[in-house]
């Protein structure tokens, strides 16, 4: 990373918290009812950790993803990414917050249909603003290291569902984020593609980056070093 | 800002491209809008143009004093005391009033007998000076001539006829250089007034009276007595002091206080003038309002087109939040979509009034007294730019109400795994 214009932010040193959550709640007021989806929820979470977070569905996991990515905020309790307090933050900041700090990776890969993968990955580096001269050379370089550098100019539904997963993956770590948060990153995926992903990950974290892994996937859970399990809104 | 813009502006470039057949339509509402919107302008601005060429029928930018009484008292002399402005008050006038363009008297017989062989007609008769031509707008068809200052100083019998009365005498001949018999005299026919646009008037059309040297009407009739006084100020703006001077000039010949303003009944044109400039303005806008309502319509259609983009790519909408797009750059996109719309619509809008004008321009309006009167459409620049600020501001509103929209999206909600 020694382009003119463009600086990556080195993951964090072991053993600093990345993630110190305590007391979380969310409750979701549909009206009617109050539905509390987080029960008083602490977690800490070390730069260079690799966690997998399960729990059967509806147990408040998408919501902890959320809260951990900076997708919403908690109804009450603290919560600082990398000593940096998120709550009372405005929208503006949020995503700057996500665009710097958050690497997403989803289920459904969530890719946008209409740009190629190159323009796919780019898009986290158009918004953190960095020139085109570098942003050219660091999409060839993520989609390179994530092997797709011959399927560059190639739109989404040209590509198998591994192959989406991988742009989407390299498009989580371009701006290099302090956490890649995944959500069921092998949900949507065949066994092999699957374990392409899981080695994708493995390899991730063991350049330095600390993961959070939502799933169901014993597999997957098993290749992080720590497991938290999620039920009825409370960390087990 | 400058980086922000641009950016939104490349966000704008790759977003996703809405269903075509859906675009198209409302690019022709907007379309359809804007065509009306220019047209109903197109024909308020040409009716505004032929008003002041009619206007200007009369002659443009004068007044005409008609003689009364006085209304006060003055130097001992009592109020309602009739003054009577006689053919020598002309050359004082125009000696002694500053900032005067020019000044013509006007001597009447309303009903004269004008024979040409067996044709008898029943006409008025104007003695007028020289400068009457000019400022009254006699403008003498090609092959004749106005009166000139010979026909004055030697009371010639000489004639120039309204076009109408002309016709009424010869039909199709030629009348320049004939003779004809006004009251039992015979005049000869110097010339004919062109056929000019004219929707005001005193005592009647100029196309149907005759005008002979007003020295020679005084010979004819022993009138020596005014019927009015026609005045032109060097500027428009100038008129208010011209009437004041001819006021001081005559009130210090025939004694009355030039402050009473209603020893002449005045007409001032440019008064009037003034009072139809905003009447025609009302029109304008009234036509305006009428096409502005038009394309609305087509707004709306964009607004709707927006919202239906909104709702399709509320998953796009929600990944971009979760890379870290900002509110702006998401409404950014979205409105210059809009304005895409609508300017490409108000372009095509544009061309195809255009193109209609053009046509229209074609069309031969003589002979058809209701399009001599409308006029032709025409588009003006300041037509264009009132068309292109009603469109922006349209598209602005399209795009800003979906993309308030789009700024609430709720990036958690829509990301949810199916």
């Amino acid at each position: 990373m020694s382009e003119r214009g463009f600086e990556l932010r080195s993951p964090a040193q072991g053993g600093d918290d990345v993630i110190r959550m305590e007391r979380i709640r969310k409750v979701y007021d549909t009206g009617k009812i109050q539905i509390e989806a987080l029960k008083g929820v602490d977690l800490q979470v070390c730069a260079g950790e690799f966690v997998a977070i399960v729990g059967p569905s509806g147990s408040g996991k998408s919501t902890l993803m959320n809260l951990i990515g900076c997708l919403d905020t908690p109804t009450s309790g603290t919560y600082e990414l990398r000593g940096e307090s998120v709550a009372g933050m405005n929208k503006e900041q949020l995503a700057t917050i996500r665009n710097r700090r958050v690497g997403f990776v989803f289920q459904s890969f969530n890719l946008l249909p209409q740009i190629s993968a190159f323009e796919n990955v780019e898009l986290p580096l158009l918004f953190g603003g960095h020139s085109t001269r570098a942003r050219r050379e660091r999409v060839a370089e993520l989609l390179e290291r994530v092997g797709l550098a011959d399927r560059m100019e190639h739109k989404p539904t040209e590509l198998s569902g591994g192959q989406m997963q991988r742009v989407a993956i390299a498009r989580a770590v371009a701006m290099g984020p302090d956490i890649l948060l995944a959500d069921e990153p092998t949900g949507n995926l065949d066994s092999s593609s699957g374990q392409d992903i899981m080695s994708l990950f493995s390899d991730l974290w063991s350049r330095g980056h600390t993961i959070i892994v939502i799933t169901h996937d014993s597999a997957l859970a098993k290749r992080a070093e720590r497991q938290i399990e999620i039920r009825d809104g409370k960390i087990n | 800002m400058f980086r922000s813009l641009l950016l939104v502006f490349r966000l704008f470039l790759r977003s996703s491209r809405v269903q075509k057949k859906r675009a198209i339509l409302t690019i022709a509402a907007i379309a359809w809008g804007s065509l009306s919107l220019l047209l109903l302008l197109a024909f308020g601005e040409g009716l505004k143009r032929q008003l002041l060429v009619a206007r200007s029928g009369l002659g443009r930018n004068i007044a005409v004093l008609w003689p009364g009484e006085t209304t006060r008292p003055w130097n001992g002399l009592p109020a309602g005391r009739p003054i009577q402005p006689r053919i020598e008050d002309i050359e004082l006038i125009s000696q002694r009033v500053a900032d005067l363009y020019a000044v013509s008297g006007e001597t009447r017989s309303w009903q004269s007998v004008y024979r040409y062989g067996t044709t008898t007609v029943n006409r008025r008769l104007t003695g007028a000076s020289l400068a009457y031509g000019e400022i009254r707008n006699h403008v003498a068809r090609s092959g004749g001539r106005f009166l000139d200052p010979l026909d004055e100083r030697l009371r010639r019998r000489v004639i120039f006829l309204g076009d109408e009365l002309a016709a009424d005498l010869f039909g199709e001949q030629e009348p320049i250089g004939r003779m004809i018999e006004v009251d039992d005299v015979p005049y000869s026919v110097v010339g004919v007034m062109i056929d000019k646009l004219q929707n005001n008037a005193y005592g009647g059309p100029d196309a149907s009276h005759g005008v002979i040297p007003i020295t020679t009407f005084e010979a004819q009739y022993g009138e020596r007595e005014l019927e009015n006084i026609v005045v032109k100020a060097q500027r428009p703006d100038r008129m208010p002091a011209v009437l004041k001077g001819v006021r001081e000039t005559l009130g210090a010949k025939y004694r009355f206080d030039p402050e009473d303003e209603r020893v002449f009944a005045t007409w001032d044109t440019v008064e009037g003038g003034a009072l139809m400039d905003k009447i025609t303005l009302g029109v304008q806008l009234f036509l305006g309002l009428i096409g502005a309502l038009t394309l609305l319509v087509g707004g709306i259609g964009v607004a709707n087109i927006m919202y239906a983009v909104v709702t399709e790519r509320t998953t796009e909408i929600g990944v971009k939040m979760a890379l870290g797009a900002r509110p702006g750059w998401i409404t950014g996109p979205l409105v210059l979509e809009a304005l895409t719309y609508t300017l490409i619509g108000g372009a095509l809008g544009l061309i195809m009034a255009t193109g209609l004008v053009m046509i229209l321009e074609l069309v031969p309006t003589e002979g058809n007294e209701a399009s001599e009167m409308l006029g032709k459409p025409t588009l003006s620049l300041p037509i264009a730019i009132a068309n292109a600020a009603i469109l922006g501001t349209i598209g602005l509103l399209a795009g800003y109400f979906p993309a308030r929209r789009a700024a609430l999206v709720d990036p958690a909600e829509t990301l949810r795994y199916e």
